[in-house]
């Protein structure tokens, strides 16, 4: 039995770990077990890579070996450490991370492998020949492709991860930007095939420096709230870069996986962005709220105020109570509170439910992270389209750190920056109780016609202390 | 071991397929941690990074292998732990 043999059976495996692993993680009874299959499936093939024909060629030059471990340790204690260690809040950024460096590698694979055609070049000047023909002319294009993507979602998640983590506050909009990043798209394209006719050095390195500003300028503009899907696209876009770069290397498990993950990323990027009814083109063109201001609609009446107890007991005696958490929630950190008012609910017999709009948190489904850290099992948890129908058979609709996604004008106010976005039904539950800091307008600065509502209670103060007094007057009933 | 074009073309086309039917059935609550998930997934991208370190030459390309085994293995492990961190919390109310 051959070594090759061993490798190449050990990537099939891999690859199919892989498969079977992302199966496992599409369900919540069998997730963990997937990602434990995956994570096998990336040990073997990690550990079988030491034995690779390639890297047994090399005769006694052990330079390279004690590098390849050094880079292994010291990358996989900082991951480790960084991944043990984020709080769930910051866990967007730190994918987002995670998904750069990914994207680093592969653009930096490809380097080494136009270097290294490129030293062959350089070595027989007198010979005349140009990359596309010392590597095989579909590896060229894949691999110089491959560069492209890979850098354009290296610098790209980099300041997607600097925005989320607040280390890049505003939204430098430079005029004509959409412009400028169309110009240096084109130039990149040009000179991606300028490298693959040529055996100098610049075009390569030009080359690299042009994609990686791209990615940069690409993210740059781009608001906080359309980050997620932005993050998922760099996500796709890092996947089908390990393809190609796979292909260059002729390794058939980063061909699979890397378009495995190019095509499930594709898909995701195409259901946040449709959840948020903001359509892929917009997302990636347009600044949110970069536009005209829209004119804010005159809201009329006033918010009406309630104090914790009245709010408690309303809810206590209530038949059915639907929760509906934001972002504010996890800031306030106010989630463990709420799952032990839950509790006490349901021990007087209410029914209550969790209401998840589709972007609520950071990314779709990052409630559902930071409730489960809470303990809330996720058979209370709820989605948009199954518990709409439930709001008007609901007594009391708890709104917590949210906003946008409870806001009537999407379905109205066709002036509204927000309209056409599939809104929570809150509005139709007999009775709306919004925890809130204070008056004002939240993350997206518009108005909130829900908090004006015959029907709604404005409860104000901190997540956490509201949620808290809430729990000592359900105690003390 | 080069794979020829059409065989690849075939490879391709096939995990395409496979990739986008595992997530066409997902239920919302998991987006992120499937995201971070196939996040994880393209971290394979360290078996070619060892490659490519393996046969670098010269002080630039094996610089930019460190680099590349680096960014990697950070993919890779830390997709892993956050991955794992966020699955290990979901529960129904029978397993609590």
């Amino acid at each position: 039995m051959s070594t090759n043999f061993i490798v190449q059976i050990s990537y099939l495996a891999a690859a199919a770990l892989f498969i079977f692993g992302l199966k496992g993680m599409s369900s919540p009874r069998t997730a963990r077990r997937g990602i434990v299959w995956a994570g096998i499936g990336m040990l073997i093939a990690t550990l079988v890579t030491f034995i690779h024909p390639d890297l047994l060629a090399l005769d006694g030059i052990a330079i390279n070996y004690v590098l390849i471990v050094l880079a292994l340790v010291i990358g996989a204690a900082w991951a480790w450490r960084a991944g043990k260690t984020v709080a769930m809040t910051d866990m967007p950024q730190m994918v987002a991370l995670f998904n750069g460096m990914g994207g680093g590698a592969a653009a930096a694979i490809a380097a080494i492998e136009l270097l290294r055609a490129q030293t062959t070049i350089a070595a027989d000047p007198a010979a005349g020949l140009v990359i596309g023909q010392v590597m095989r002319i579909d590896v060229a294009i894949l691999g110089i492709l491959g560069a492209l993507i890979g850098s354009v979602a290296f610098t790209g998640s980099l300041i997607a991860w600097a925005k989320l983590d607040g280390r890049m506050r505003r939204n430098r909009v430079v005029p004509a930007q959409q412009l400028i990043n169309l110009a240096l798209f084109v130039a990149t394209i040009l000179c991606g095939i300028w490298v693959f006719f040529t055996g100098e050095l610049l075009p390569i390195l030009l080359f690299f420096a042009l994609a990686l500003v791209l990615g940069a300028f690409i993210a740059i503009p781009i608001g906080g709230a359309d980050m997620p899907v932005v993050i998922s696209l760099f996500n796709a876009l890092t996947g089908l870069a390990v393809g190609f770069e796979g292909y260059v290397l002729g390794n058939p498990a980063m061909i699979i996986a890397g378009t495995v993950v190019g095509a499930a990323g594709s898909l995701l990027t195409h259901l946040m962005a449709k959840a948020m009814n903001r359509p892929l083109t917009n997302v990636l063109f347009s600044g949110f709220g970069t536009g005209p201001a829209a004119a804010a609609g005159a809201t009329e009446g006033e918010q009406k105020e309630i104090q914790a107890e009245d709010a408690g007991i309303m809810m206590a005696y209530a038949e059915q109570v639907v929760i509906v958490p934001g972002y504010g929630m996890a800031v306030a950190q106010a989630q463990h509170k709420i799952w032990e008012l839950v509790q006490l609910l349901q021990a007087r017999g209410v029914r209550v439910k969790f209401a998840i709009h589709p972007v609520a948190g950071r990314m779709p489904g990052h409630m559902n992270v930071l409730l489960a850290e809470a303990g809330v099992p996720y058979d209370l948890i709820f989605d948009m389209d199954e518990i709409n129908p439930e709001f008007p058979k609901t007594t009391v609709a708890l709104v917590i750190g949210a906003n946008d996604v409870v806001n009537p004008s999407a379905r109205t106010d066709a002036s509204s920056p927000i309209y056409g976005m599939p809104i929570l039904d809150v509005d139709k539950a007999e009775n709306i109780i919004v925890v809130k800091r204070g008056k004002g307008t939240g993350f997206s600065g518009l108005e909130n016609p829900l908090f004006y509502h015959d029907k709604t209670r404005m409860l104000y103060g901190d997540g956490q202390e509201v949620a808290n007094q809430l729990v000592q007057v359900l105690k003390e009933l | 071991m080069l794979i020829e074009g059409y065989t690849a073309l075939y490879i391709f086309m096939l995990a395409a397929i496979a990739g986008y039917e595992v997530i066409a059935r997902v239920p919302v609550i998991l987006h992120t941690p499937l995201m971070s998930g196939s996040n994880f997934i393209h971290g394979i991208v360290v078996v070619g990074a060892i490659v490519a370190l393996g046969h670098a030459e010269g002080f630039w390309e094996l610089l930019i292998g460190f680099i590349a085994v680096l960014l990697a293995t950070g993919n890779a492990v830390g997709g892993y732990v956050v991955t794992e961190r966020m699955l290990e919390m979901f529960k129904s109310s029978k397993q609590q």
